[in-house]
């Protein structure tokens, strides 16, 4: 008695069970999609800029007075890809500890943004790098050089930072 | 007394045109429109790297698919995976040997028929039939001979579907052919002049066709033989390079063919909108049959154009549905249009 009607049969009126009219508006459907704008956007000319929130390339800060990192390898530690090799040395300053080595292996890093997390310093962030192309495995492992970039290109991140973390 | 040397240039002029024509036309130009279209429908742009718009991509296409590895699976059948990309190609492409494509002109003394045969093939459509339902054979092999069970099934599907539709397919034509009481095309096109197309007075012959062109041509909402959430690749799973591209291009030249056999038996063919007295030209004369070629290939392309759309709006077919479709709907409906029409025309004759 309380069967619920639901078979193909039941359910369609006779215009659905003739297929033909639903297809034409199906074909309606598409042929207004196609005079809609488009999402594409032209890529090698036309750039998206991430906003502070993007986890690009990882990359070491580097202040007014030299570079931030204290060489503590935090993120090595944490980094779940083993991505980070950290090595410390000493120096005269006031800031004792620097890193004499400290490489990102690019092949292995997640963008997870632990490494960024962890530091004490703020010296390690995410940037809005995303072009990232190596044409073999040895460039891909950034070096101090490759990963020293100056404040002032990393100011959005660094207010996310500040309001989110 | 036959100018031998007259009728061979006359040939191998119009061979190379025509089969240029199709090469650009319907497989480049058809595989560039399928691509826009897609886009368009997907809110995308679709090609626009390759020369003006995009244009030049197909041929970009084919040079990658000439450049690719051409991979024959060891436990293929050599010589069976070899033939059935060239069966289906040269199938599709033979077509055109009976398609007339506007009413013959006169140069001198001559009269210059606008297709490759010369005279006018009177039973044009009966090879038309006939030839389309070899191309089955081409995709049976290709599935067979692969050696591969989604190939194989691709192939079974194909030849099943093929042979369900090819009977509504036919039977829906012997409408057109009971009005016009003739096989030979250009006769067909000739008696729809001015506005008196055949699907004023058989829509229900053109409907059937349509869909049974869908399926013979595997497009979807008919795809099956090469759907690709179930079956890889289809039949084409274990086709690389070229003997893909042969696939492809196949595809996309059976396209056409039922775009301008739709176009020819139901939509007035070439014949112009208006009376060709009023733009002061005669029958016969050079530009006339160029403005009817032309007016030919435009209506076509908008079919292919249809077929495009389709392919993007409606899903697959399950394939107990299609047989449904094919045996207990359009076959018993293709008879029906069938017995009326010879009713009508028994009557009124």
């Amino acid at each position: 008695m309380n069967r619920i009607e639901n078979t193909e049969h039941e359910r369609l009126t006779f215009w659905e069970k003739l297929y033909l009219p639903e297809i034409a508006k199906g074909l309606g459907i598409t042929l207004r999609q196609m005079f809609k704008p488009k999402f594409t956007r032209q890529y090698p000319e036309e750039r998206w800029e991430p906003t502070g929130s993007y986890r690009g390339r990882p990359v070491l800060v580097l202040d007014e007075d030299g570079e931030r990192c204290v060489a503590c390898g935090l993120c090595s530690r944490v980094c779940p890809a083993l991505a980070i090799e950290v090595q410390a040395a000493e120096t005269e300053r006031e800031k004792e500890r620097y890193p004499v080595k400290f490489e990102i292996n690019m092949l292995r890093c997640i963008y997870c943004g632990f490494c960024e997390e962890v530091c004490p310093e703020e010296a390690i962030v995410m940037s809005k790098d995303y072009e990232l192309v190596f044409t073999n495995r040895e460039d891909a492992i950034l070096g101090k050089e490759k990963l020293l970039v100056p404040i002032h290109k990393l100011q959005d991140r660094l207010e996310f930072l500040r309001e989110y973390k | 007394m036959v100018d031998w040397s007259f009728l061979l240039v006359e040939f191998l002029i119009k061979f190379v045109l025509i089969l240029t024509l199709i090469l650009l036309v319907a497989a480049a130009f058809g595989v560039y429109l399928e691509r826009k279209v897609s886009a368009w429908i997907q809110n995308r742009i679709g090609p626009n790297r390759v020369g003006p718009f995009g244009l030049l991509q197909p041929f970009a296409d084919v040079i990658k698919l000439f450049l690719k590895e051409d991979i024959t699976p060891y436990a293929a059948d050599k010589f069976f995976h070899r033939i059935a990309p060239i069966i289906s190609l040269g199938v599709a492409f033979s077509v055109y040997a009976v398609i007339p494509f506007a009413d013959p002109f006169r140069l001198g003394d001559k009269t210059i028929y606008f297709a490759i045969t010369t005279p006018d093939v009177n039973v044009g459509i009966l090879f038309i039939l006939a030839l389309t339902s070899v191309g089955v054979y081409g995709i049976t092999f290709a599935g067979w001979s692969s050696n591969n069970k989604y190939s194989l099934l691709g192939g079974l599907r194909s030849s099943a579907q093929m042979i369900s539709y090819e009977l509504s397919m036919g039977l829906s034509l012997v409408g057109v052919l009971l009005i016009a009481q003739t096989f030979s095309l250009q006769e067909i096109v000739q008696k729809q002049a001015l506005w008196n197309w055949n699907i004023f007075y058989q829509p229900l012959g053109f409907i059937i066709f349509l869909v049974s062109a869908f399926a013979e041509t595997n497009r979807a909402p008919f795809d099956l033989p090469e759907a690709e959430p179930e079956l890889v690749g289809g039949y084409n799973t274990e086709y690389s390079g070229m003997k893909f591209g042969m696939f492809f291009l196949a595809e996309y030249a059976n396209m056409f063919t039922s775009s301008l056999i739709i176009v020819l038996l139901f939509f007035g063919g070439w014949n112009l909108p208006i009376p060709p007295s009023w733009i002061g030209l005669e029958m016969g004369s050079f530009w006339l049959s160029f403005l009817q070629f032309c007016t030919l290939i435009f209506k076509t392309l908008l079919f292919v154009f249809f077929f495009i759309w389709v392919r993007w709006s409606v899903p697959r077919f399950r394939y107990d549905q299609l047989m449904y479709l094919g045996w207990k709907v359009l076959l018993p409906l293709a008879l029906l249009n069938l017995i009326v029409t010879a009713i009508v025309v028994y009557l009124v004759k």
